[in-house]
């Protein structure tokens, strides 16, 4: 089957393109990129791409699917379908499941789940057994067998002489340690500790339960040379010192979710727990920090930390109900909306962040729109006005703030593995 | 005037109309409560739940006893386990406890924000009496009451809340309450018991029991929650009467009358000592009868609202 995409905007930073064309695709393959004669338009789906965006196919590199273990939530199948949705042709899936995937049977069973799917979907193993802290997983079969990173996430690597072990291990393969950065003694809370947390007299999560760790791996990471990857960073201090660590050229990367560029604890006024999550949401100085370090490149890519939760679970009382919001579906939108139409980032920026960067760091091939190269691509059109629905997210959950949120920018369709997800639906092409 | 809320979730935000209101009310049914017979038909044909989902006794004691004194129909429903242990959720406990027809609900609950919560999902008018270590409004108005009562006054008083301030809703509901209503507020205790942010509520600290005698008209002393407290936000509850107690030496030094409230219940020999729990300058007790009042005043003036 052959699709055209005309008059289409190409943007890839990493080709330094930004160029109107026409792409012609056959059988998930680029075949020409350039004018088209009347013969290759009229044997073609032609998606008219006037004013849209085709970027590299987006990637996001912190997403929960669920599976195995919780299944009422999400699958890797509704997970996929939800990120197609989103606009992203890769996501990265972390190893809190049940049993938590820090065996090769369980990468082999998620990546088995994902096979045929448009969305390339990649494991991030467990760093120690259990995510437990105590012993290292089994992470040169872990690589065997699939996995992009390890990470504990959910908790930091517990024990710092594992954590050494475990950079040390992972260095081998130069496969990113992925940490969730929070000293578990200063975290019992159910938001951000500060005047919020006191006036709504509810436990408070300290920024510094996250610059202590952040502070340690980035130490640990220029002690062993291995490279450190900070999930989700929320505080502005902890952005203050991955901006130094950089400075002088310790390994360590960052990436941000959409909500700590959203919101402030202002949101937890409502006691909606769908403010819920962990990092919490913190305040406009950390926020603001987070703008300059997404603007001066210290934050190198922002991923959704996508949390699916039942509404039984989701709907409780704030200091019991369970951390996370949903992500996938409305990334693209909260980073047009928030960062490139208010004049944060570029478009091409934001390309960086959501599609090139997230795969630099773990190590995969980066989409590149050349005659001959497989088309895996998001075509994105900016300007696209719409409201969040959460009755038609793709996603088995709902537990999402921004139901009701008025967005400009959108992905229109994409394009990867030889299938096309467009107007809802999918089909191969 | 009517109150301008129908429910009374906290006193952030509450305007001065409004507590001066329930104050004024709360004059009227003290003296119902030094008659012989101590009821009035108020409330009659309406039902109140009170949904306790903490342990509480003095606080669920006297609404009920409120709620008797204004003829209302009254049920308890106490629970020390979560809803989550219990399977059903909280949600759905509301739903059927509504389904059975009532008008208000007294709620208790160890998670802030259950109040509010349950505005979205009831009709009835909802009364706050503690969520977690949000607010606990009653007490801060039955607090106010008994200051009002002893001193004729709130504003221009100095009053200083001792203890632990980062976990007391007591503390809260009073630091909002007593401003409004003009009074000047500090807080006095460790630091390890001061919350992040306080004095940008307009708060003055201090760590010096002494200098907070000193300089106070009203003294409004929390219990030290010995469960809570010794190991980690203090040594030990020891140390904590050395430095912070309050003695009746230590306000016998200042030559002054200075006015004692405790929300209960005491911890003789910690917080504060028996002379001082026992002695001329204590309105505890007047604390627990004003308490009933106030809360009849509560009841009835949402009770009746239209």
């Amino acid at each position: 089957m052959q699709i055209v995409l005309k008059n289409v905007l190409l943007i890839n930073p990493a080709q330094n393109l930004n160029s109107k064309s026409s792409l012609l695709i056959e059988d998930g393959i680029i075949k020409k990129n350039g004018e088209l004669d009347d013969s290759e338009i009229k044997n073609s789906e032609v998606i008219d791409c006037e004013g849209k965006i085709a970027a590299p196919g987006l990637f996001d590199m912190h997403v929960h699917l669920r599976e195995p273990g919780r299944e009422d939530e999400e699958t890797v199948q509704t997970g996929s379908n939800a990120a197609a949705a989103g606009g992203f042709t890769g996501i990265a899936c972390m190893p809190n499941t049940s049993p938590d995937i820090d065996s090769a049977e369980t990468v082999r069973f998620i990546i088995e789940k994902a096979k045929n799917h448009m969305v390339d979907v990649y494991p991030v193993g467990a760093a120690t057994l259990g995510r437990k802290g105590e012993a290292l997983a089994p992470i040169n079969e872990l690589v065997e067998a699939g996995i992009v990173a390890v990470s504990d996430d959910g908790v930091a690597i517990k024990n710092a002489s594992i954590l050494r072990s475990v950079l040390e291990y992972c260095g081998m393969f130069d496969l990113p340690v992925i940490e969730h950065c929070e000293d578990p003694t200063l975290a019992n809370g159910a938001m951000n500790e500060g005047l919020n947390s006191t006036l709504l007299g509810l436990n408070g999560i300290p920024t510094i339960a996250e610059d202590l760790i952040v502070m340690r791996d980035i130490m640990m990471s220029e002690f062993t040379g291995s490279r450190v990857h900070i999930a989700h960073i929320s505080s502005a201090k902890s952005v203050e010192m991955v901006r130094e660590a950089k400075k002088k050229g310790i390994k360590v990367t960052a990436e941000v979710a959409p909500h700590h560029f959203t919101f402030t604890d202002d949101q937890i006024k409502s006691y909606d727990t769908n403010y819920k999550m962990n990092p919490p949401l913190r305040t406009k100085n950390d926020l603001d920090e987070i703008i300059k370090g997404l603007k001066d490149g210290t934050i190198d890519c922002i991923a959704s930390d996508h949390a699916p939760h039942s509404i039984e679970e989701k709907e409780m009382e704030f200091i019991y109900a369970p951390n996370g919001i949903l992500g996938l579906e409305t990334q693209l939108g909260i980073a047009l909306s928030e960062l490139v139409h208010k004049k944060v980032l570029s478009i091409e920026q934001l390309i960086e962040k959501l599609s090139i960067n997230p795969r630099k760091i773990l190590n995969l091939p980066i989409p590149k729109f050349e005659v001959g190269e497989a088309a895996n691509l998001t075509i994105i059109d900016p300007d696209f006005v719409w409201t969040v629905d959460h009755s038609q997210f793709k996603s088995k959950s709902k537990n999402s703030p921004y139901d009701k949120r008025l967005l400009t920018g959108k992905s229109i369709a994409v394009i990867n593995n030889k299938k096309m997800y467009i107007n809802g639906k999918f089909s191969n092409i | 005037m009517p109150l301008s809320s129908r429910h009374l979730l906290g006193l952030n935000g509450v305007p001065r109309e409004d507590i001066e209101l329930i104050l004024d009310t709360a004059i009227t049914f003290r003296e119902v409560l030094d008659r012989p017979i101590k009821k009035v038909p108020t409330l009659q044909g309406k039902t109140i739940v009170n949904l306790f989902y903490e342990n509480s006794t003095r606080t669920r004691i006297s609404f009920e006893l409120a709620q008797k004194r204004l003829s209302a129909d009254t049920v308890n429903f106490s629970t020390s386990t979560s809803s989550t242990k219990k399977g059903e959720t909280f949600k759905d406990t509301v739903r059927n406890i509504e389904a059975m027809k009532l008008d208000m609900i007294v709620v208790r609950h160890e998670s802030a924000g259950v109040p509010l919560y349950l505005t979205k999902i009831s009709n009835a008018n909802i009364i706050n009496a503690g969520d977690g270590l949000h607010e606990h409004p009653t007490q801060a108005l039955l607090d106010m009451y008994s200051i009002k009562e002893r001193l004729g006054k709130i504003e221009g008083l100095k009053v200083c809340i001792v203890g632990d301030v980062a976990h007391s809703r007591v503390a809260l509901s009073n630091i909002f309450g007593l401003k409004t209503m003009g009074a000047q507020v500090s807080v006095c205790g460790p630091a390890t018991m001061m919350p992040l942010g306080i004095e940008k509520l307009g708060v003055k600290v201090y760590h010096d029991i002494n200098k907070a005698i000193a300089e106070n008209d009203v003294l409004n002393i929390l219990r030290i929650q010995l469960e809570r407290n010794a190991g980690s936000t203090i040594p030990s509850t020891r140390e904590y009467h050395n430095y912070y107690g309050v003695t009746a030496e230590r306000i016998s030094n200042y030559n002054k009358e200075i006015v004692i409230l405790h929300p209960g219940p005491i911890n003789r020999g910690v917080e504060i000592t028996s002379e001082v729990a026992d002695g001329p300058y204590q309105v505890i007790l007047d604390q627990v009868t004003n308490g009933v009042a106030i809360r009849m005043a509560v009841l009835y003036l949402l009770g009746t609202m239209h």
